[in-house]
């Protein structure tokens, strides 16, 4: 639990023609040990669930993934001694399943037809017949999400750029980064900018983030707070991992795609205003977990 | 031929909440086309302006992977279910 968190910040230069006086930095979220920003969540979620004494070790610790949050529980889950059961989309890439299933996670296949919803149907399911059996921490409903990200992810953004952050930019699949960093950077500074980004259609294959429009809302997640939202298509995410690929020798994941594209959109706007911006944002995991996507054999 | 699109549950929107639609072809690719020409709305969600599937858009034809048949050749006979399979969203 100790080294989750506290994760590097990456300046984005050669990928990138951007003009004087814009910088775009990223977190780069993999270097946490299960390889995605889920652990801040994750870990928290847990502690608290401990602390508060609704978490013990003959109950099951049961929510729905799609495949990151997933990999968290199951490494603290092996680490503490819990049984961890998941509902998960069937069609999460192979890597994932084959990391929940290293971990010794139980793993209970949703429909694909029915996206992340479907397992979050099934995980309240589950969990409404037998509420006695389970720790259902509900990343979705769960205020330790994105109180993870006040306490972590937004302090260190602001050390981390020295309080010069002017636009913080998030993909959003919880919500919890947004609104839990987002929160924290508008409170030392409430004119800094936060942008949400959601994929431009419900049908996408950005693995980990939520067309809001067209899903279950996550409960945590407030369709006001953003002070405006960037719909980025699929296309664009694949286009600037492999540009960050090529070029900053990064292997970067599917919503790291999605956030850096629309990083790209903010800091060419505020150029045209020949206004200066600091724009920080998220990258959630790295490539590890995509490597057998199509994408990378595209021009 | 007759074979059955299943459709993801964020895209029926575009068939009037149906859940599969029945449609005539002898290839994938026929399929297809019949599909979105018989729901219009569906096409951007799937295919590229060029006609071809989107990259992250996976059709299986009952359990194969049509991108392993051949593509949108992949045959089609009646009574197969196609299925549009959706990369997945959320946390």
């Amino acid at each position: 639990m100790d080294l989750v968190g506290n994760t590097p910040m990456i300046e984005i230069t050669r990928a990138l023609t951007l003009a004087r006086g814009q910088r775009i930095f990223a977190k780069a979220e993999w270097a946490n040990p299960g390889g995605s920003v889920k652990d801040r969540a994750a870990a928290r979620m847990i502690l608290e669930g401990e602390r508060s004494g609704r978490l013990t070790k003959e109950k099951i610790i049961l929510d729905a993934t799609s495949g990151n949050t997933g990999i968290a529980y199951a490494c603290i889950a092996a680490a503490r001694g819990y049984r961890l059961r998941l509902c998960v989309p069937e069609n999460i890439s192979p890597e994932r399943k084959s990391i929940l299933a290293a971990l010794g996670a139980e793993v209970i296949y949703t429909s694909g037809q029915d996206g992340s919803d479907g397992a979050i149907l099934e995980a309240r399911r589950r969990f409404e017949s037998a509420p006695a059996k389970y720790f259902y921490p509900d990343q979705y409903g769960n205020d330790d999400n994105w109180r993870a990200h006040f306490h972590s992810t937004g302090p260190e953004i602001w050390k981390q750029t020295r309080g010069r952050i002017t636009h913080f930019v998030a993909t959003v699949g919880t919500g919890g980064t947004l609104m839990g960093a987002g929160r924290f950077l508008k409170k030392q500074n409430p004119a800094v900018r936060v942008i949400a980004v959601e994929p431009d259609s419900p049908f996408h294959g950005l693995e980990g983030m939520k067309h809001m429009a067209a899903a279950i809302v996550p409960k945590i997640y407030d369709l006001k707070f953003a002070d405006e939202t960037m719909y980025v298509s699929t296309e664009a995410a694949h286009e600037s991992i492999r540009k960050v690929a090529r070029t900053e020798g990064l292997l970067v994941g599917l919503s790291s795609g999605a956030a850096l594209a629309a990083a790209e959109s903010v800091a060419n706007r505020i150029a045209r205003d020949r206004k200066p911006a600091v724009i920080v944002t998220v990258f959630p995991d790295n490539a590890d977990k995509y490597l057998t996507e199509r994408f990378w054999k595209e021009s | 031929m007759a074979a059955t699109f299943l459709i993801p549950t964020v895209l029926r929107t575009h068939t009037g909440n149906r859940e599969s639609v029945t449609i005539e072809g002898k290839t994938v690719g026929e399929a297809l086309e019949s599909l979105v020409k018989a729901h219009p709305g569906l096409k951007p969600h799937i295919m590229t302006e060029a006609g071809k599937l989107r990259s992250f858009v996976n059709v299986f034809v009952n359990e194969d992977d049509i991108r392993q048949k051949g593509n949108l050749k992949a045959p089609v006979k009646s009574g197969d279910e196609i299925s549009i399979v959706p990369s997945i969203a959320g946390g």
